[in-house]
C-alpha cells in the first residue's frame, strides 16, 4: 500500500499510482465513505481499451451507485478479482487491497496532487 | 340517519381541528390552505365554486346500493376464452384471511423490513414458487401483468445481450395483447419487432432470420399448442441473443420448465393461482431469470440477510437497480409489484402443495382431453394436436354463429376469426359445461356415448416434466385449513399495517381504506369477468368506468381520463407517450427532450427514457424549488427539441411552489408540453386543479389519493388524465369493449369533441395487458368519490394539510423543517432535517426510524427526497390522539439522542443504535446494556398493554446484497 501523499488523484475521487507505463487505479477513502457499504463492483474486461474521462465500471453500495471513470487513456492490463468477490475491500482498504484496475498508458494526463485533492474534499 | 362518510374518513373532528388551528394561528382550515396555496392557481380563479359535476355525497349504504345496481348490470358467464385469463377457485381461507384482511391489504411496500417480515416471507414463497416452476434460479417479487412482463423481458434481453442488433423476434403464436404491448413499447425505443412462426422454423433455419438481440416464445402458445422451443432457444443463444419464454404456471407442473429448455428469462402471470379474473386485474405477473442475470431484473426482489443478532431476516435486495436511485439509468421505470396478489398466488401453492397443483393441472388437462374427444365425436375439426388446456377448432364461416350460440348457453368462447374458435378449460370447468360447448357447435350431447377412458393425453411425451418443484417444507406443511389459517395469522402478526397504527410515510398517502370502499371488490359480478368478455356482459363495469373517468376529469381540470395504466409508473409512461404521439402528429419529430427538476422522483426520468425521450435535469434552488433561471436557460438551449417538462405538484419537497404558473408558461411558450406528476394530489383536491394552472397531462395515483389500499406493495392504479389536444393519444387497446371515452371537450378542441360531455377515442397503443387495467379495484375509488362528494374531498385536503402543518409546527423546535412555501407553510407533508442531529449526536436517520418501531410506529419516509431526512405525511385520516402520540414519540427520541450527545449513553450502546428491540433481545441472557430493559421496549407506559413486537432486530443490508439468496431458506436456519 502506497502512501496517500505519493498518489495522484482525480476530481472523480479516484487515486492513481503510476509505476512506469502502468497505472493502478482505485477510489479514495473519501469516496468509499460517501458511497457506504459497497456490495458490487463491475470492472472493465482485461484487454479493453479505455479513454480518459469515460465510464468504465460501476461501484454499487446498498444505497447508491458510483461510476468508475478511466483517469487515463490506455489498455486495461489487470483487474482486481478479489474486490469483485469481496466488494467490502473497497470500504476496508480503499488504497490497498481495494484497488480496482491497472491500465497501461502512453501519456499521463494532468492529475491532482495529494495537496490539491485534500483541498478539494476540504481536508 | 347515519353519520356522513366524510366524518368517518377524516380523523380529526371540528374540536380537534380548532385546537390544531390555534397552534398554527389560523382561523379556519380554508384560511390556512389559502395561505399555503398560491392564489394564482386556486380553483376559484378558474371556475365558480359549486360548479362541480360530482354528485352530492352518498351515505355508505347508498353507495353500496348503487354499486349493487352497477354489479347487476354485469353478466358473469362461464369464461372459456383463455388468452392468459382463467377462472380459478380462490381458497376461502385465503380470501378471508388475506384478500379481505386489512393486516395484508393496508400494509405498505416493505421498505422497513424489520416490521414487514410476514409479507416478505409470503413474497419469498412466491419467488420460490416461480423459480421452481420455471426452472430458473431467481424470480422477482412479481410484475404488473403478463404483457408488461414480456415487455420488461424484451428490455432485459436488450440490456444483457452483446448483440448490437435492434431486432427482437416474436413468435406468431403469442397472446394478442402481448403483441400489441410489444409493438407500442418497441416503437418508442427504436426496437424492430419481427414476427416469426418459430414453431415451424427448424432450428437450423433460424440462422436465416438474421441478427437479433432476443426472441420471445409463448409456452403453451396462445392457440393452446404445446411445442418444444429448445431448438430455437439454443439457436438464439448461439448467435448472442437471449430467449424470453412466457409460460403458464399451471401447465409447468406437467411440462418441462423453460429453464430446462434453456430459456434465459421466463415471464407470465400467476392469476390462475387463486386470483379472480376481475375483468383484467389486478393480478401478479412474474419474471424469473437464469443465474447471472439477477442484477438485470426489474422491480422488487426479496432476499435473505441477517439481523443484528445473526438471525435470518428478509429484506428487499439490490435496490440500487431501481429507478429511485438510478433514475434514467434504471433497469425499468417500475416502482411497485402486485404484492397482495403475489401473496395470494404464493399461498395458493402453499395450500395445495406440489401434489395438489399437479392434481389440479391433470384434471384441467384431462377435461381438455374430454372436450377434444367430445368435439371429434360431434364431427368438429380440432386443429390443435398437442395441448394443455386450450384448443382451436375450425368451423369455416360459422365461428361467430357458434360463439353466439355458446353465449346463449352461458359460455364465452374466443372468436379467433371467421373460421376459428379458441376454447380454454380451467379448474372450474365441469362436464356439463363441455356438453353445452358441444351443443353450441350443433353436435348432440355425446357424453353418454363417448368413452373417456380412450382419452389420450395431449402433451408431447418429450415434454413431460420429470424434475421436482416446491420441495421446500412451506409447500408441504399447511394442508389443513386450521394450519393454513394459523400460518396466515402468524405472518400477518409479524407486520405493521394501518390496522395497528399510523404509517406517516411522506409521498405515500397512507390514508384510510374504508371497509365500505372494499366491499364490492369481493363480489363475483366484479371478480368473475374475463377482460375480453363481450360488451353486453360488462355494461355495469363500463358505466362505473365512465362515471369515474368523468369525476376524475372534474377534480383535476382535464378533459379525458384513461384508467388503463395499472401503476403510477405506467401512467407516467402513458402520459409521456401521449406527448410523443402529439408531437409526431404535428410533425415535430425532433421534440424529444424531457426536462426534469433535480428534486423529481427517479421514476420520472426512468419513464421518460422508456418513452424515447432524452432527460435534461433542471436545477433546484436552496429552497427546493425549480430554479427558474436554470429552467429558462435549459429551455432556450433545447428550444427546438423540447418535448416536455415533468413537474410534481406540490413538489416532492412537500411545498406549493409559488412559481408553478410561470414555469408552465415558459414551457408552453417554447412549444413544450407540461406533465404534472400527480403523486401529491392529496394536497390539492378541491383547492386547485392541474389542468387549470398549466398541466397538459398527469397521472394520478388511485392508491394514494383515492383510497385503493397499498396491498403491501401493490396493486396500484395510475390513470392518466389529459387535455383535449392530447386525449386522442391516450392508451387504447385492440380488444377493448368500447373505445369511446368521456371528453369534457369545452374549450380548445371543439373539432374533437363537439361540446361538453362529448366522447373521444383513445388511439394510443396499450400500456396494460387488459383494456381497463385493473378494473376490479376501481369500485374502491368510485365509492370514495361517491361518498365524499366535492365538499368532502375539499375537507379531506384541508384536514391533510392541517395535519402536516401541525406536525411541522410541533416538531420544529426539535427538528428543523427543511422546506416551506408561502407564509412558512408546508403542503400535505413535511421534511425534518436530521443531518444537524446526526452531526452533533452521531444518531442517524436509520436510528430514529428503527427506534420509532420500539415506540409502536412505522417510520416516515427515509432519505427521500433528501438524504439524511425524514418525510412525514400524516394524511387526513389520522385523529389528533394518534398524531400527538407520534409527535410525542419523536420528541422523546430527540431527548434520547441528546442523552447520547451528552454522554449519558455511549455512542455505540444506546436505545437508538440498538433499535428495534425484539422480545428475545430483552429476555434472553444477561442484560449488559447502558440503558435498562424498560427503556428498550416500554419507552412509553401505554405500550405495556398493547405493543407491536418486531420479529427481528436491525437487518444488515450489505450482507444481503453481497450474499444474494432470493428463495426460501431451510427451516434449520431459523433454529436459535
Amino acid at each position: 500500500m502506497a502512501e496517500q501523499s505519493e498518489l495522484q488523484y482525480t476530481a472523480e475521487h479516484e487515486w492513481v499510482l503510476v509505476d512506469g507505463a502502468t497505472a493502478t487505479v482505485g477510489i479514495t477513502a473519501y469516496a468509499a465513505d460517501k458511497l457506504g457499504d459497497v456490495v458490487f463492483v463491475e470492472l472493465p474486461a482485461v484487454g479493453s481499451d479505455v479513454a480518459s474521462g469515460t465510464v468504465v465500471g460501476e461501484i454499487e453500495s446498498t444505497k447508491s451507485v458510483g461510476e468508475l471513470f478511466a483517469p487515463i487513456t490506455g489498455t486495461v492490463t489487470e483487474t482486481n478479482d478479489a474486490v469483485v468477490d469481496s466488494p467490502e475491500l473497497v470500504n476496508g482498504d480503499p488504497f490497498g487491497a481495494g484497488w480496482l484496475i491497472k491500465v497501461s498508458f502512453a501519456e499521463l494526463p494532468p492529475l491532482l496532487s495529494y495537496a490539491e485533492y485534500s483541498a478539494l474534499i476540504g481536508e | 340517519m347515519s353519520q356522513p362518510f366524510t366524518q368517518r374518513h377524516i380523523g380529526t373532528d371540528a374540536d380537534a381541528q380548532s385546537r390544531m388551528l390555534a397552534i398554527l394561528g389560523y382561523e379556519s382550515i380554508d384560511a390556512l390552505v389559502n395561505a399555503a396555496v398560491p392564489e394564482s392557481i386556486q380553483v376559484d380563479q378558474f371556475r365558480t365554486v359549486g360548479d362541480s359535476t360530482l354528485p352530492p355525497a352518498a351515505t355508505e349504504r347508498e353507495a353500496i346500493a348503487e354499486l349493487r345496481e352497477l354489479a347487476g348490470r354485469n353478466t358473469v358467464k362461464r369464461s372459456m376464452i383463455g388468452l392468459g385469463y382463467y377462472d380459478t377457485v380462490t381458497p376461502a381461507v385465503i380470501k378471508r384471511n388475506v384478500f379481505e384482511n386489512p393486516s395484508w391489504y393496508t400494509a405498505y411496500t416493505p421498505y422497513q423490513p424489520e416490521i414487514s417480515q410476514g409479507r416478505l416471507e409470503a413474497l419469498i414463497n412466491f419467488q420460490t414458487m416461480v423459480a421452481d416452476l420455471t426452472g430458473l434460479s431467481t424470480a422477482n417479487a412479481s410484475m404488473l401483468d403478463e404483457a408488461t412482463a414480456v415487455v420488461e423481458g424484451m428490455l432485459l434481453t436488450r440490456r444483457a445481450s452483446k448483440s448490437k442488433s435492434t431486432r427482437f423476434l416474436v413468435d406468431v403464436d403469442a397472446l394478442p395483447q402481448t403483441k400489441a404491448l410489444l409493438a407500442n413499447r418497441a416503437a418508442a425505443l427504436g426496437i424492430d419487432l419481427v414476427e416469426v412462426d418459430l414453431a415451424s422454423t427448424a432450428a437450423d433455419a433460424t440462422a436465416e432470420l438474421g441478427e437479433y438481440f432476443g426472441l420471445f416464445v409463448q409456452y403453451p402458445g396462445a392457440s393452446g399448442r404445446v411445442w418444444n422451443p429448445a431448438g430455437v432457444i439454443a439457436a438464439a443463444q448461439a448467435q448472442g441473443a437471449l430467449a424470453v419464454v412466457a409460460a403458464d404456471l399451471l401447465a409447468l407442473t406437467l411440462i418441462t420448465s423453460p429453464g430446462e429448455l434453456g430459456a434465459d428469462v421466463a415471464v407470465g402471470t400467476s392469476q390462475r393461482f387463486g386470483v379472480p379474473m376481475g375483468f383484467g386485474g389486478p393480478h401478479a405477473g412474474y419474471m424469473a431469470v437464469r443465474k447471472g442475470l439477477e442484477r438485470q431484473l426489474p422491480g422488487r426482489l426479496v432476499g435473505v440477510s441477517v439481523d443484528a443478532a445473526g438471525h435470518p431476516a428478509y429484506r428487499l435486495s439490490l435496490q440500487v437497480r431501481e429507478q429511485h436511485i438510478r433514475r434514467d439509468k434504471a433497469t425499468s421505470n417500475i416502482c411497485t409489484a402486485q404484492v397482495l396478489l403475489a401473496v395470494m398466488a404464493g399461498m395458493y401453492a402453499v395450500y395445495h402443495g406440489p401434489e395438489g397443483l399437479k392434481t389440479i393441472a391433470r384434471q384441467v388437462h384431462e377435461r381438455a382431453g374430454q372436450l377434444v374427444v367430445a368435439l371429434l365425436a360431434a364431427g368438429v375439426d380440432v386443429v390443435t394436436a398437442t395441448f394443455f388446456d386450450t384448443v382451436r377448432v375450425s368451423v369455416p364461416g360459422r365461428a361467430a354463429e357458434v360463439v353466439r350460440a355458446a353465449a346463449v348457453s352461458g359460455i364465452n368462447l374466443h372468436l379467433v376469426d371467421a373460421d376459428t374458435i379458441g376454447i380454454a378449460v380451467d379448474e372450474t370447468t365441469t362436464l356439463a359445461d363441455l356438453a353445452l360447448v358441444v351443443g353450441a357447435f350443433g353436435g348432440r350431447d355425446a357424453f353418454g356415448l363417448v368413452d373417456f377412458s380412450m382419452v389420450e393425453a395431449g402433451l408431447p411425451p418429450e415434454l413431460h416434466r420429470t424434475s421436482e418443484f416446491l420441495t421446500h417444507p412451506v409447500f408441504n406443511t399447511h394442508r389443513s385449513e386450521t394450519s393454513m389459517m394459523r400460518y396466515l395469522k402468524r405472518l400477518a402478526d409479524y407486520d405493521y399495517a394501518l390496522d395497528r397504527g399510523m404509517i406517516p410515510l411522506g409521498s405515500c398517502t397512507m390514508k384510510l381504506n374504508a371497509a365500505t370502499e372494499m366491499e364490492a371488490v369481493s363480489w363475483p359480478e366484479f371478480g368473475g369477468l374475463h377482460p375480453f368478455a363481450p360488451r353486453a356482459d360488462v355494461e355495469g363495469y363500463l358505466e362505473l368506468i365512465r362515471q369515474l373517468e368523468t369525476w376524475l376529469t372534474d377534480v383535476t381540470g382535464y378533459d379525458s381520463v384513461s384508467l388503463q395504466p395499472n401503476a403510477g409508473s405506467q401512467g407516467e409512461l402513458a402520459g409521456l407517450l401521449a406527448i410523443r404521439g402529439f408531437h409526431l402528429s404535428t410533425g415535430d419529430t425532433q421534440r424529444t427532450v424531457c426536462l426534469i427538476p433535480s428534486s423529481a422522483h427517479g421514476t420520472n426520468a426512468a419513464s421518460a427514457v422508456l418513452a424515447g425521450m432524452k432527460v435534461v435535469v433542471v436545477a433546484c434552488d436552496e429552497l427546493g424549488n425549480v430554479d427558474l433561471a436554470d429552467l429558462r436557460a435549459k429551455i432556450s438551449e433545447h428550444a427546438e427539441s423540447l418535448a416536455a417538462l415533468m413537474i410534481t405538484y406540490p413538489s416532492t419537497h412537500g411545498v406549493y411552489e409559488h412559481e408553478v404558473g410561470a414555469i408552465c408558461r415558459a414551457v408552453h411558450d417554447a412549444g413544450g408540453q407540461v406533465y404534472v406528476d400527480g403523486a401529491n394530489l392529496n394536497a390539492l383536491l378541491g383547492f386547485a386543479r392541474y389542468g387549470d394552472f398549466g398541466g397538459d397531462v398527469s397521472h394520478l395515483n388511485l392508491h394514494k389519493t383515492f383510497c385503493i389500499p397499498h396491498g403491501g406493495g401493490g396493486p396500484g392504479v395510475g390513470p392518466v388524465a389529459a387535455k383535449a389536444h392530447l386525449a386522442p393519444f391516450l392508451p387504447g387497446h385492440p380488444m377493448a369493449q368500447g373505445d369511446e371515452h368521456y371528453l369534457l371537450g369545452a374549450g380548445d378542441a371543439p373539432a374533437l369533441a363537439g361540446g361538453v360531455g362529448g366522447t373521444v377515442v383513445h388511439t394510443g397503443g396499450p400500456v396494460s395487458a387488459a383494456p381497463y387495467g385493473s378494473p376490479s379495484i376501481l369500485p374502491i375509488s368510485w365509492a370514495y368519490v361517491r361518498m365524499m362528494g366535492a365538499e368532502g374531498l375539499h375537507e379531506a385536503t384541508g384536514a391533510a394539510v392541517l395535519a402536516a402543518n401541525y406536525v411541522a409546527k410541533r416538531l420544529e423546535a426539535h427538528y428543523p423543517v427543511l422546506y416551506a412555501g408561502d407564509n412558512g407553510l408546508v403542503a400535505h407533508e413535511c421534511i425534518l432535517d436530521l443531518r444537524p442531529l446526526t452531526e452533533t449526536t452521531g444518531v442517524s436517520v436509520d436510528d430514529v426510524a428503527k427506534r420509532l418501531v420500539d415506540y409502536g410506529f412505522h417510520a416516515p419516509t427515509m432519505s427521500f427526497p433528501v438524504s439524511g431526512t425524514l418525510m412525514i405525511e400524516p394524511t387526513e385520516s389520522e385523529d389528533l390522539a394518534e398524531i400527538d402520540r407520534f409527535v410525542e414519540a419523536m420528541i422523546a427520541i430527540k431527548a434520547e439522542a441528546d442523552a447520547v450527545a451528552a454522554g449519558r449513553w455511549p455512542a455505540d450502546d444506546n436505545p437508538l443504535c440498538n433499535a428495534p428491540h425484539t422480545a428475545q433481545s430483552v429476555i434472553e441472557g444477561e442484560w449488559t446494556h447502558a440503558y435498562d430493559r424498560e427503556t428498550a421496549v416500554y419507552p412509553v407506559r401505554s405500550l405495556i398493554r398493547g405493543k407491536y413486537w418486531p420479529p427481528v432486530r436491525r437487518i444488515d443490508n450489505a450482507y444481503g446484497d453481497r450474499n444474494l439468496v432470493c428463495a426460501c431458506p431451510p427451516p434449520e436456519a431459523f433454529e436459535s
